[in-house]
């Protein structure tokens, strides 16, 4: 069966969709396993190993998971426009896929960060929500997620939708860095950041090595979910070829 | 030549009867009069956010034009003719984006002096928002034309383009409205407006490029 489409595959690709998708089947356990592994240390050390904050107390917990699924929204969007150049460069059918299914993804880790946030600044600051530079940015980049994800539903034929949110993903790409310190600019009220400082991270070792592990189990969760989500869309496509051949009667 | 040709054109159309140039205005008119509905006739409160409401209402307004800014086009075919056609694709959308804020933008900066004075702004105020329209419109204007162009072959794309345009509108209001600030508090206004240019000069680099680009896709 799949043998008969991928001889359809006119355009030259680097990585053979099929074969992507029996890597993927093969790997997938393993990195499904690690992913669980490195949960389980992480939060580990993160919710018993780890001290509490002098100030902040237990709450400081909310840390290990605020700030991996905020780093990882900011990757997931860079891995989309990655994805965007791919699509729009070389047209490789793999690269609109990774696009495609990358986007929920990110939406998910930023409404994480947002809601952890809140959380968090309840007891800190008092409010659920306070309009600093830095929520204020992440909640424009949820915006600017769901509007490519409303966007990629909006068309109908899977190239050309990649291609048309390939460009406005890159367009977003632009606009981050600007909105990014126009807001900075506007009010900040975020502490700054502390671990990705040229002088060295600023915040303790003891604190340091439970977020940097629990950093990594994200990473694996987002490599875990995005791997088989794209070999979700790969089946779904397949099967939109099939359905359409059959609408059209075999000949 | 026929850049200017396709400018006329386009002005015209958006003025001539079915057009949307009228509507933006009164659209704009209404959204500044229904603000102190919901705020409440407090004018000392309205002088001190008016700038802001205006900025909101420019925002939205500007937003109307956008879904019929190339579907027009794609529908009766003019826009086969301009991707065939020797002008650059890229100056075409930079001349359209031109034309939408002539026809769109530049008629509310004319209204702005009689929604500023139901908000009760004095003469100061009113010439430092014109300055920040005068000078931010055209950035909406061309992020717009993105917006209209990657949806440009959607049946119902008008909130899509909300959805995607607004976000990215964002430094264009702060720089606007920081900039009508400081000058209510006495500052400078230079810094604010010079980087409100910035931003529309960026985009007038961007945008069209990546206008051209979607246009090309939607083919």
């Amino acid at each position: 069966m799949s043998t008969t489409l991928r001889t359809d595959l006119v355009r030259p690709s680097i990585i053979n969709p099929g074969r992507f998708g029996a890597l993927v089947d093969r790997y997938m356990p393993f990195l499904a396993a690690l992913t669980a592994l490195a949960f389980a240390v992480g939060l580990y050390l993160a919710l018993w190993a780890s001290p509490e904050d002098y100030q902040q107390g237990a709450t400081v917990r909310i840390m290990y998971v605020h700030v991996p699924a905020a780093w990882l929204a900011l990757f997931t969007y860079m891995v989309m426009a990655s994805a965007a150049l791919g699509t729009l460069v070389w047209r490789h059918p793999l690269a609109d896929v990774a696009g495609k299914t990358a986007a929920p993804i990110g939406a998910v880790f930023t409404a994480i960060s947002l809601a952890s946030g809140s959380i968090w600044g309840k007891p800190m600051w008092g409010a659920w929500w306070v309009w600093d530079a830095r929520l204020t940015s992440m909640l424009i980049l949820l915006f600017m997620y769901l509007g490519l994800i409303a966007l990629w539903r909006a068309i109908d034929d899977p190239g050309r939708a990649a291609r048309v949110t390939g460009i406005a993903t890159l367009v977003g790409v632009i606009n981050i860095p600007i909105i990014k310190f126009s807001v900075d600019w506007w009010n900040t009220l975020h502490q700054g950041a502390s671990v990705m400082r040229f002088d060295g991270p600023t915040i303790h070792p003891s604190m340091l090595v439970p977020l940097l592990v629990m950093a990594l189990a994200f990473m694996l969760l987002f490599a875990t979910v995005h791997l088989s989500a794209m070999r979700t869309e790969l089946i779904r496509r397949r099967a939109r070829t099939v359905r359409l051949r059959t609408a059209r009667g075999t000949r | 030549m026929s850049l200017l040709a396709l400018y006329v054109r386009d002005v015209r159309l958006a003025w001539a009867a079915g057009g949307g140039g009228p509507v933006g205005v009164i659209f704009y008119l209404a959204v500044t009069a229904v603000a102190p509905f919901a705020v409440g006739p407090d004018l000392p409160l309205l002088t001190r956010i008016g700038p802001a409401l205006l900025w909101i209402a420019v925002l939205l307004a500007l937003l109307l034009g956008l879904e019929r800014l190339f579907q027009a086009d794609q529908e009766d075919g003019t826009l086969d003719l301009l991707r065939l056609g020797d002008t650059p694709l890229e100056l075409v959308v930079l001349m359209k984006a031109a034309a939408h804020w002539t026809a769109a933008a530049l008629p509310l900066l004319a209204a702005t002096p009689f929604a500023a004075l139901l908000l009760n702004l004095d003469g100061a105020a009113i010439l430092v928002t014109l300055a920040t329209f005068l000078v931010g419109t055209p950035a909406l204007a061309l992020v717009g034309a993105v917006g209209a162009a990657v949806a440009v072959s959607l049946r119902r794309a008008g909130v899509l383009i909300a959805i995607l345009v607004l976000p990215l509108s964002v430094p264009v209001v702060i720089f606007g409205v920081s900039a009508i600030e400081a000058a209510g508090a006495g500052r400078a206004v230079g810094p604010s407006l010079a980087l409100l240019g910035a931003v529309t000069l960026v985009a007038a680099v961007v945008a069209p490029l990546a206008a051209a680009a979607a246009l090309r896709e939607s083919e």
